[in-house]
C-alpha cells in the first residue's frame, strides 16, 4: 500500500478516537462542575453523590483522552513531515499556546480536584473542576483556530523563496470567520454529548429495579438537569451549524455541492433526507426531499444558487490547474468522495437530532415524578450516549473528507503533506500498533464504564469530624 | 539575543523541565518492582505522584508544540526520521498514563499486577529511548542536503547514544528513588535511601563516562563548565543522602539533571540537529527557524503564561506536601461495586 494512504488511515483513526473521548471530557466536565457548585450552595447529599458518580465516569474517559492526544501532538512531525514543514510558522504557535495556555490548566487543576478533597475548602475544590472544564475550552479553541486555518488560510503570506506559509496577522487566524463559527459548533456539541451521556447513565440506573427510592429522586435530579441541557444545546448546535454552512459555501463551495451530491448548479436546490442510486451522477432511483432546504442552508433563501459539482471543478481546474496532485481521488480531480461527504453530513444531523428527540422524550415520561419500565426506555438509555459520539465523528469525517484533496485549502493538497523520508512499512507499523492499542483500550474503558454504572453511586459519605489530622487516610488514593 | 536564540534556550528549559520533573515520574515507575513489596506499598509509590504525574508530562507536550511553532524544520525532521523510537516511547506513555488512573478501579489481583506491569515498562522504556534520542541529536545523524534524515533504526542505535540511554535510566532510577526518601514514610522510605545512594554511584560512573564522551567529541568550554558542575550536585547529592537530608538530596539529583540537560544543549548550539554526513546539511537555529514574526508572538505567550504555570504547578507541590506512609493509604472503598 501506498505510504500515503497508510498515513490518511493511520490520520483519520487516531484522530476520530481521540474525539470520541474529547466532547465527553467537555461536556461531562462542565456537569459536574455544575453538580459540585448545586452541592456547595445547597449541602444537598444527592449532588455530591452525583459530583462523585459522574466524577468516576468522568476520570476514567479523561485517562483515554489525555493519553491520546499525546500522539496527536507528534503525529504531524512523523506522518506529515513536509506539511509540517509547510505550515509550521503558522499551525504550530495554536499548539504550542494550547499546550502552555489550555493543557498545564487541565492537568494541574484536574489532580487537584481528584487529590483535593480534603486538602482544599469546598469552595476552592468546586474552583478547579470550574477550571479543568476553561482548561478544556481553551484547548478546543487554539486547537479549532489550527484547523480552521487548514479550512480557510488566512492571516498569511506564502514565501517562495522557503516555499512556506509564513504568519503575517495572529489575530486573523486566531479570529478566522470560519473559526468563529466552528468553536461554538463543535463546544455546544460537546456539551450536547456531555449531558447525552449524562441523561443515558442517570436514566438506566433510575429505571432500573432494586433502585432505593431516594436513589431514584437523586438520578431523576441527573436526567433531568441533563435532559434539559441536551435540548438547549441541540438548539445551539442546529442554529451554529446553519450559520456554519453558510460560510463553508462561501470558502469550499465544493463542500456543500458533494454534501447533497448536487451535480449541476441548481436555483432553489431541494435537500434530500436520504437517496438511493444517484450519488455518482447517474439518475437516482429513489429519494426523499425537501425543497429548497439545500438553498436555505448553503445561501439563507429557499431559492438561493447553489453551485454544482461539475461546475465547481471546472471552476478549480481554471483555477489551481488540472491536476491538484492527488489523481486517485473519485470521481475526478477536486472531487471528495461523494458518497461519504453525502452520508456522514446527514448522520451527523441525524443521529444529533435523534438524541435531542430521546432526551425531549426522556424529560416527557418522567414529568411529575413519573418513573416509566420497560425494555424500550432501557434501550433509549443506552442509545443516548452513543448517538451524539457518532454524530460527532460524523461531522469531522464530513469536514475533512469534504476539504480533499487539500490539506490547507487552496495552498497544499494531502499528497504533498505526507512525509517523504517515512517508508510504507513504518507507517504500516505504528498504523498497527496505535490501531491494537487503541481498540484493547476501548474494551477496557467500556468495561469500567460499565462496571462503575452498574456500582450507581456510592452513599453520601458520613461526617467523619475534623478532616486534617496528619494521620488520616488519603480522601482519594490510586 | 536574537529571537531564533532566545527560543533555543526557550526550548531547553522545557526539555529540562520534563526531564527533571517527568525523571522522578519513571523513576517511580521503574522502582515499582524494586522497592514495593506488596500492594499497599506499591501504591503507597503511586500515590506520591499521582496528582502531578500528569502536569509533569505537559512540559513535554509544550516542548513538542514549541519546537513546531519557533523550529518548524526541527520539529518535521526530527519526529519523522526518529519514527520508530518516538512510536515506541507514546505506546509506553499510553499504557502508563492510563495504568496510574485505571490499576485501582479494579480489586482482582491479575488486573493490578497487568496495570503494573504497563506502568514499569512504560516507564523502562521512554527513560531510556529519551537518552537514546538525546545522544543522537547531540553527536549527530544523517541529514541529507533537503533536511531529512536519510539513516535507519540501527543508525540510532551506536554505542555511544546506548551509553546516553543508561545514563538517563539511572539517573532517573536515582532521582527517583530520592524523591520517594523525601515524599514516603516507614520502611518504603529507609529503603528508598539505601536504593538512591546505590544507584546513585552507578550513575554518576555511567554519566561521567557519557558527559566525558560528549565533551571530547561536541563539546565547547561552556558544555564542559556544565557537565563538571551537573557532576558536582550528584556527588553533593549522594552525600546529602548519606546524611539522611531528603530534600537536599533530591534538589541534588534535580540540579545535576538540570545542568546536564543544559550542558547537551549547549554543545548542540547553534545548530539543532547536525548532520553526519560529508554532503549533508546541518539544521541550524537560523535554516530551521520560523518567521521572525511567529517568534515575537510566541516570545511573548511564553513570557506572560509560564510563570504563571510556574506558579500553580508549585502551589500544588505545596498542597500535597505531607509524606505518605501504609497507613494513608485508605482500603478500596467498602462497597467495592460488584462486577
Ligand atoms: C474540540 C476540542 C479538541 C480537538 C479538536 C482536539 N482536542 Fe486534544 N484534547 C482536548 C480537546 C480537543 C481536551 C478536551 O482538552 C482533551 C481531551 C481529554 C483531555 O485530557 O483534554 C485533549 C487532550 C489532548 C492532549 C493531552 C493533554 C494532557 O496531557 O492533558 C493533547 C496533547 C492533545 N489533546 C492534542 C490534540 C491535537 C494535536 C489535536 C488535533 C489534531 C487535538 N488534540 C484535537
Ligand atoms: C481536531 C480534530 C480533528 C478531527 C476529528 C479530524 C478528523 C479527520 C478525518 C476524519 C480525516 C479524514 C480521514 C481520511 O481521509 O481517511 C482527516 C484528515 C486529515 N486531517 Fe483532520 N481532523 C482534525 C483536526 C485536524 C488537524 C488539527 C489537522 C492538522 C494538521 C488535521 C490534518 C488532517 C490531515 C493531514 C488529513 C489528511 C489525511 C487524511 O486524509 O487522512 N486534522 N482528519
Ligand atoms: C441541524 C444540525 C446541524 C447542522 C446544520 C450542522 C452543520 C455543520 C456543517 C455545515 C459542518 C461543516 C463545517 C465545515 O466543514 O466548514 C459541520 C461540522 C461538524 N458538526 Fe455539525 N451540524 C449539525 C448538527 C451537528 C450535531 C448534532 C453534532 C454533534 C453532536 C455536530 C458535530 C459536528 C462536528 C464535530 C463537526 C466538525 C467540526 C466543524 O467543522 O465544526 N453537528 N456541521
Amino acid at each position: 500500500m501506498d505510504p500515503l494512504d497508510l498515513a490518511r488511515w493511520q490520520f483519520g483513526i487516531v484522530t476520530v478516537y481521540h474525539f470520541l473521548f474529547v466532547p465527553i471530557t467537555i461536556g461531562l466536565s462542565a456537569v459536574v462542575a455544575a453538580y459540585e457548585t448545586a452541592w456547595v450552595r445547597t449541602r444537598n447529599p444527592h449532588w455530591l453523590r452525583l459530583t462523585k458518580f459522574f466524577g468516576k465516569l468522568f476520570l476514567i474517559n479523561f485517562a483515554i483522552g489525555v493519553v491520546t492526544g499525546i500522539v496527536q501532538e507528534f503525529q504531524f512531525g512523523m506522518n506529515w513531515s513536509d506539511y509540517s514543514r509547510f505550515v509550521g510558522d503558522i499551525f504550530g504557535a495554536p499548539l504550542a499556546v494550547e499546550g502552555l495556555l489550555a493543557f498545564f490548566l487541565e492537568s494541574t487543576f484536574l489532580g487537584l480536584w481528584i487529590f483535593g478533597w480534603d486538602r482544599l475548602s469546598p469552595r476552592l475544590h468546586n474552583a478547579c473542576i470550574w477550571i479543568v472544564h476553561v482548561g478544556t475550552l481553551l484547548s478546543a479553541y487554539f486547537i479549532l483556530a489550527a484547523n480552521s486555518w487548514m479550512q480557510h488560510p488566512v492571516g498569511y503570506e506564502y514565501n517562495p523563496d522557503t516555499g512556506r506559509a509564513e504568519l503575517h496577522d495572529f489575530a486573523a487566524v486566531l479570529f478566522n470567520k470560519v473559526q468563529l463559527v466552528t468553536f461554538p459548533h463543535v463546544v455546544l456539541s460537546a456539551y450536547l454529548t456531555g449531558a447525552a451521556f449524562v441523561v443515558g447513565v442517570a436514566f438506566w440506573s433510575m429505571t432500573r429495579r432494586g433502585a432505593s427510592d431516594d436513589d431514584r429522586v437523586m438520578y431523576r435530579k441527573a436526567v433531568r438537569t441533563g435532559s434539559a441541557l441536551v435540548l438547549v444545546a441541540g438548539l445551539g448546535v442546529a442554529v451554529s451549524g446553519d450559520v456554519q454552512g453558510k460560510i463553508m459555501t462561501e470558502v469550499q463551495p465544493m463542500k456543500m455541492a458533494a454534501a447533497e451530491g448536487l451535480y449541476d448548479t441548481e436555483d432553489s436546490a431541494p435537500f434530500s433526507i436520504f437517496q438511493i442510486g444517484s450519488l455518482n451522477g447517474d439518475e437516482e432511483k429513489f429519494a426523499i426531499k425537501v425543497p429548497g432546504l439545500l438553498s436555505f442552508l448553503a445561501t439563507g433563501h429557499t431559492d438561493g444558487q447553489v453551485e454544482g459539482i461539475n461546475q465547481l471543478r471546472a471552476t478549480y481546474e481554471k483555477k489551481y490547474g488540472a491536476d491538484p496532485g492527488a489523481t486517485y481521488y473519485s470521481p475526478g480531480d477536486y472531487t471528495p468522495i461523494i458518497p461519504v461527504t453525502y452520508w456522514s453530513f446527514r448522520l451527523m444531523i441525524g443521529l444529533g437530532l435523534l438524541a435531542a428527540a430521546g432526551a425531549a422524550l426522556i424529560l416527557w415520561v418522567t414529568r411529575r415524578d413519573r418513573a416509566p419500565t420497560g425494555r424500550f426506555w432501557l434501550w433509549l438509555a443506552i442509545a443516548m450516549p452513543l448517538l451524539p459520539v457518532a454524530a460527532n465523528s460524523f461531522g469531522w469525517i464530513f469536514t475533512e473528507m469534504g476539504r480533499q484533496p487539500w490539506v490547507v485549502f487552496g495552498l497544499m493538497t494531502t499528497a504533498n503533506g505526507v512525509s517523504p523520508g517515512v517508508g510504507a512499512g513504518t507507517v504500516l507499523t505504528s498504523l498497527l500498533a496505535f490501531t491494537l492499542v487503541y481498540a484493547v483500550l476501548a474494551v477496557v474503558e467500556i468495561g469500567l464504564i460499565l462496571k462503575y454504572v452498574r456500582a450507581g453511586a456510592e452513599p453520601a459519605p458520613e461526617d467523619t469530624g475534623p478532616t486534617d489530622t496528619p494521620d488520616r487516610p488519603m480522601a482519594f488514593a490510586y | 539575543m536574537e529571537l531564533t536564540t532566545v527560543w533555543f534556550c526557550l526550548i531547553a528549559v522545557l526539555w529540562i523541565g520534563y526531564f527533571c520533573l517527568e525523571g522522578f515520574d519513571f523513576g517511580v515507575g521503574m522502582l515499582l518492582p524494586i522497592l514495593a513489596g506488596n500492594d499497599r506499598e506499591r501504591r503507597v509509590l503511586i500515590n506520591t505522584i499521582g496528582p502531578v504525574w500528569d502536569g509533569n508530562e505537559v512540559w513535554l507536550l509544550v516542548a513538542g508544540g514549541a519546537t513546531f511553532a519557533a523550529f518548524p524544520e526541527w520539529y518535521a525532521t526530527l519526529f519523522s526520521g526518529f519514527y520508530l523510537p518516538l512510536l515506541l516511547i507514546l505506546l509506553a506513555l499510553i499504557v502508563r498514563g492510563v495504568a496510574f488512573e485505571y490499576r485501582a478501579k479494579r480489586e482482582e489481583l491479575r488486573w493490578k499486577a497487568r496495570w503494573d506491569l504497563a506502568i514499569i515498562v512504560g516507564s523502562y522504556v521512554p527513560a531510556f529511548l529519551w537518552g537514546v534520542a538525546f545522544a543522537n541529536i547531540v553527536r549527530g545523524v544523517p541529514i541529507d542536503a533537503d533536511l531529512e534524515y536519510a539513516g535507519n533504526l540501527f543508525d540510532l542505535l551506536n554505542p555511544y547514544a546506548l551509553l546516553g540511554g543508561l545514563t538517563t535510566m539511572l539517573l532517573f532510577l536515582t532521582h527517583g528513588a530520592m524523591f520517594l526518601a523525601l515524599k514516603t514514610d516507614g520502611r518504603v522510605r529507609h529503603e528508598a535511601r539505601s536504593l538512591a545512594a546505590r544507584f546513585g554511584v552507578a550513575a554518576a560512573a555511567v554519566a561521567v563516562a557519557f558527559l566525558f564522551w560528549t565533551q571530547v567529541d561536541t563539546g565547547n568550554l561552556g558544555s564542559g563548565l556544565l557537565f563538571v558542575a551537573a557532576a558536582a550536585a550528584l556527588v553533593a547529592g549522594l552525600v546529602a543522602i548519606g546524611a539522611a537530608r531528603e530534600g537536599w538530596a533530591f534538589l541534588g539529583t534535580f540540579v545535576t539533571i538540570a545542568l546536564a540537560v543544559a550542558g547537551l544543549f549547549v554543545a548542540l548550539f547553534p545548530d539543532v540537529m547536525p548532520t553526519s554526513l560529508a554532503d549533508g546539511t546541518s539544521l541550524t537555529t537560523s535554516n530551521a527557524a520560523a518567521t521572525s514574526y511567529t517568534l515575537k508572538i510566541m516570545t511573548v505567550v511564553a513570557l506572560v503564561f509560564t510563570p504563571i504555570v510556574l506558579a500553580y504547578q508549585g502551589w500544588t507541590y505545596w498542597v500535597f506536601r505531607r509524606r505518605i506512609a501504609l497507613h494513608h493509604i485508605p482500603e478500596q472503598p467498602a462497597r467495592q461495586p460488584a462486577s
